[in-house]
């Protein structure tokens, strides 16, 4: 079985464990669907064709819309889903189609502390399944409303400034904030907000500093009760972790792991989605990239395969076909071949001989 | 060891002295040859010459833990990077420049001549202004003389290659300067290391002002 596919069935396992049960979907959505949420879309173009009925349908460049548009809205119940599907999106940098693998999962209703915790916990034991020295960091976008609330600016300013804090980008948000008029001391709040970023009780210390009134504190000590539930090594605070707001509420968040250049899990709770599409309850849920994960899951072999195993007109194929199962049968990966192949790298060059086979030549 | 990704030429030569006087030196660059590559394992660094609107291309996947990008080069690639730190160097701006005595005639699109595509684009959408790119890569000056274009949108530092042909500047669209940038995975884990140079060389800038 190949890596990435046991990966899989790990992280299937891990959710099934938890009361998830596996959310299967078509590959085809109504075009509808993506045109009313646009915006929440990573990639803004979407793969169209009409089908037999004369409805314009999309390749799914998304499978939260789908199983959002499809959840319940039962008081005091809470849905809680998985899936690994693929996503078909257009690629910012070639400006092609791509098709991803995604696995993922959501939790959907009357979303509670615990829900947030256990989502995130989850987070963490799927980082982990990759690499033990993953990294989670967190965000709590209620938090940066409030600091931007507080630095009262422009609806155009405050979108520059999420902009500016999603790339740590303090100097820009001082000049916008200066452009606008904020006084220094208002000015000063989100780099102070962005110097709260690290380790999580370091960062909570910072941040109880920030204001001293019944809102902050309240907010600050649920954030930090909910962190309080994660492994302490792996998990760090960091405000530039910000999905779009119109979406997004609450905490979100984005995984890392050592030598993938890029975030490999991303999510966040969204009761603003939900809202949009006229549910009543929250939702919380995140996604791996099993496609920027491919580099961890299958590192480049070493050789193309152990055992090259050469064999003449003269050999018999029962006697290929014993030798080929029994190098098999020692864990070996074995081809047969009548000649060397161009460019093909092996570890060891076996021969039949009359006792069985021999090897011939070993690349260390 | 951190891989530190500079753009070729003069301001890569700047940016090299201020990484230099922060206390990351790597004296083998000052060699005359045509090695891209130069490492001072006692520093813990390994720069690398490239093309500086590559310098982000690098940083982004990864090849690079950090790098320095003039603000432009993010503006109009949108690199998903972190930009940790403004290095007050290769100073200029973004400016829209027209012929001498330009009036717009807003009743037709207007035609802008420009290498930036993105920031012009967006300059002009968030002015609700319609206008026709005409994407060029280079002497984007003579645009306007010969009538390709109405106006330009390009990089101003001194304004003397528009002095010289007739033009000038009528807007500016925002000011430019270097921007030492970071990997977002290498930020997690190298973050103390990376920290410590940003905070060296901010030190640095401090010092200078």
């Amino acid at each position: 079985m190949r890596q990435e596919q046991q990966a899989m069935l790990d992280l299937c396992e891990l959710y099934g464990r938890f009361g998830y049960t596996q959310y299967k979907m078509s590959k085809f959505e109504e075009y509808d669907l993506y045109v009313r949420n646009k915006s929440f879309l990573i990639s803004d173009s979407v793969i169209t064709f009409t089908d037999t009925n004369g409805k314009l349908m999309a390749l799914k460049p998304d499978v939260t819309l789908s199983i959002v548009k499809n959840s319940l809205d039962i008081p005091g119940y809470v849905q809680k889903l998985y899936y690994d599907e693929h996503v078909y999106r257009i690629s910012d940098k070639t400006s092609a189609y791509k098709e991803i693998p995604q696995v993922g999962l959501e939790c959907l209703g009357d979303i509670d502390d615990y829900s947030i915790a256990e989502v995130l916990s989850l987070a963490a034991q799927s980082l982990s399944t990759f690499d033990e020295d993953y990294i989670l960091d967190v965000s709590n976008l209620d938090i940066l409303s409030l600091v931007l609330d507080r630095i009262g600016i422009s609806e155009s300013g405050r979108r520059a400034l999420i902009e500016c804090i999603s790339k740590k980008d303090i100097h820009d948000a001082e000049r916008i904030c200066r452009e606008e008029g904020i006084d220094t001391e208002k000015a000063s709040l989100l780099s102070r907000l962005e110097a709260c970023s690290g380790e999580v009780d370091a960062a909570l210390k910072g941040l109880a500093s920030l204001f001293d009134d019944v809102e902050w504190n309240a907010m600050v000590k649920r954030f930090g009760e909910i962190l309080a539930l994660l492994p302490k090594k792996n998990v760090r605070i960091d405000f530039s972790v910000v999905n779009d707001m119109n979406y997004y509420n609450g905490i979100v968040f984005q995984g890392f792991v050592p030598s993938i250049p890029t975030d490999v899990l991303s999510g966040g709770q969204y009761d603003n989605l939900m809202a949009r599409m006229e549910k009543k309850s929250g939702a919380i849920g995140f996604a791996l990239y099993l496609d920027r994960l491919e580099a961890l899951v299958s590192p480049r072999k070493e050789y193309d395969v152990d055992a090259l195993l050469l064999y003449g007109e003269g050999d018999s194929p029962s006697a290929i076909l014993a030798a080929v199962q029994e190098l098999s049968r020692q864990g070996l990966t074995v081809l047969a071949q009548k000649s060397v192949p161009e460019r093909l790298t092996w570890r060891q060059l076996i021969k039949l001989s009359e006792s069985g086979v021999q090897t011939v030549e070993t690349n260390a | 060891m951190l891989n530190v990704a500079l753009p070729k030429g003069r301001l890569g030569e700047r940016v090299y002295a201020m990484f230099e006087a922060a206390g990351y030196p790597c004296p083998s660059i000052k060699e005359n040859n045509r090695k891209l590559i130069f490492e001072n394992p006692e520093c813990g660094v390994r720069y690398f010459w490239v093309k500086p609107s590559d310098v982000s291309i690098y940083v982004e996947r990864g090849a690079a833990d950090i790098g320095v990008a003039g603000k432009d080069i993010l503006l109009e690639y949108t690199p998903d990077v972190y930009e940790l730190l403004d290095m007050k160097t290769g100073i200029c701006r973004m400016a829209v420049a027209a012929p001498k005595g330009f009036r717009d005639d807003t009743r037709r699109a207007l035609r802008v001549a420009t290498k930036f595509s993105k920031i012009a684009g967006d300059y002009y959408a968030s002015r609700s202004r319609e206008i026709d790119i005409i994407h060029l890569n280079g002497s984007i000056e003579i645009a306007p003389i010969l009538g390709l274009s109405d106006v330009i949108v390009d990089i101003v530092e001194t304004g003397t290659t528009l002095k010289e042909n007739d033009l000038e500047v009528i807007e500016t669209i925002v000011p430019i300067s270097a921007r030492l940038i970071a990997n977002k995975a290498s930020y997690k884990f190298k973050n103390e290391q990376i920290k410590a140079l940003t905070a060296h060389l901010a030190g640095q800038l401090q010092a200078e002002d």
